[in-house]
């Protein structure tokens, strides 16, 4: 039931915005957020609940180098 | 950086303490299956579904409710799909609508407002089940139905916060070592809401995406926290969730709703884990009802083990030989979020 999906936002008209979901063009409500035309968004029962702030590669690209730190934190401790 | 592959060959080597991790959000739960998730990690680490699925927790009493709303003269039951198939004591709203009920699936709650302005005869009933995702967008229908002064549209609410229910899991089953925190859920409420959980209990709490990579890192991560015994929270999903979560959908969620005690089928009554309207929004309440009653589960069913990490999906002897997604005996088959529906479908991946 909490099922969100990503899109862009390519229209904006007042309370609605025209959202691109994986090339199919649908209508979302975006009062709970500001948001500007270009914007990756996460979708959620027709609503716009989050702008996206990195893409997903950004984010996979800095969790594997936040890993580094923890294992370096790790490397830190064992050697007390 | 650390590369995938090195921390798929950490995670497949683990060789250290047993330990179990709770996902308490269907998608994740599926995204494990997809990903193959438990075939690339160590069996040391056992990877658990908690009450992730609103649907699955929602009490009998409560379709039964919808259900005498549907079979009512000029009425009608607006739902998301996923309530159909959910049994009350007797009908789910798929039974109430063959025995010739009114019930709708609608994919947004603020459809419901242009069919209630277009059928004034008819009195519709959203049935506003969810969790913090959900909620906003209740919140948001509530508004448009006031500002268009609209007075055949209601609620009948169930709608669940999961820190409560984090909270009963980690008083009541010390066997769980860690939390994968739900995404869309920690979208809204932020990270900083697992932090006194994570303090009080000592327990790390990563917030992850749903790709496979997102949950071998959150995986990792945990591994990490417990080897240098400092449990904590951690967002891996930052392109979603800010520390603070939406401000705007948690302002809208106060405005209409506020805190009460409720009933989660299978696991009996939590404290302040649901929302209910404020009593002046109360016009716009179908008669929701927030008091306990003892359920039993059907015989035999082991869904409250299942819903509490206790046991898997297929350690229950009703799954997979009498329980079905087609003939479901227990709530968490039923729903397309529930942990036992996810694993039958995923049965050949296992």
């Amino acid at each position: 039931m909490c099922v969100a999906v990503p899109g862009k936002i390519i229209e904006i008209n007042g309370d609605f915005a025209k959202v691109n979901i994986m090339e199919n063009i649908t209508q979302a409500n975006i009062k709970l957020v500001s948001v500007k035309v270009g914007d990756y968004v996460l979708i959620h029962a027709g609503c716009v609940i989050e702008v996206l702030k990195k893409d997903a590669a950004e984010e996979i690209l800095w969790m594997f180098s936040e890993l580094l730190e923890g294992m370096n934190e790790d490397t830190a401790a064992s050697k007390g | 950086m650390k590369t995938l592959q090195q921390v798929k060959d950490e995670l497949r080597q683990y060789n250290g303490k047993p330990i179990k991790i709770m996902e308490v959000c269907g998608t994740h739960t599926s995204s494990i299956f997809k990903n193959g998730i438990r075939s690339l990690i160590s069996s040391k680490i056992q990877l658990i579904s908690g009450p992730g699925c609103p649907v699955c927790v929602t009490s009998s009493s409560y379709i039964d409710k919808l259900v005498e709303y549907s079979m009512k003269e000029k009425h009608c039951v607006l739902t998301f799909g996923d309530m159909m198939k959910v049994k009350g004591s007797k009908l789910s709203l798929t039974g109430a609508k063959a025995a010739g009920g009114r019930v709708q699936i609608l994919y947004s709650p603020l459809s419901a407002i242009q069919l209630a302005k277009d059928d004034e005869n008819t009195k519709y009933i959203f049935a506003a089940v969810g969790f913090e995702t959900t909620t906003p967008i209740y919140a948001l229908m509530l508004e448009e139905i006031i500002s268009n002064n609209i007075k055949n549209l209601k609620l009948l609410t169930s709608v669940k916060t999961i820190i409560p229910a984090l909270q009963f899991i980690c008083e009541n089953e010390k066997n769980i070592d860690a939390f994968l925190s739900p995404g869309h859920v920690s979208v809204i409420i932020g990270s900083s809401a697992y932090m006194e959980l994570a303090e009080k209990y000592q327990k790390p709490f990563v917030i992850a995406g749903f790709e496979g990579e997102h949950i071998l890192a959150a995986v990792y991560e945990i591994l990490s926290q417990l080897g240098r015994h400092q449990p904590e929270v951690k967002n891996l999903y930052v392109s979603a969730v800010s520390e603070e979560g939406n401000q705007k959908a948690s302002a809208l969620i106060s405005r209409f709703f506020e805190r009460t005690d409720d009933y989660w089928r299978g696991i009996g009554l939590i404290e302040n884990s649901a929302l209910r309207l404020r009593e002046e929004f109360k016009e716009y309440d179908a008669g929701s009802s927030f008091e306990y009653r003892e359920e039993h589960m059907p015989k035999g069913c082991r869904c409250t083990d299942v819903i509490l990490g206790r046991i898997s999906p297929e350690e229950c002897p009703l799954f997979q030989t009498v329980c079905t997604p087609m003939d479901a005996i227990g709530p968490c088959m039923v729903s397309t979020e529930g942990a036992c529906g996810i694993w039958y479908k995923n049965r050949e991946r296992r």
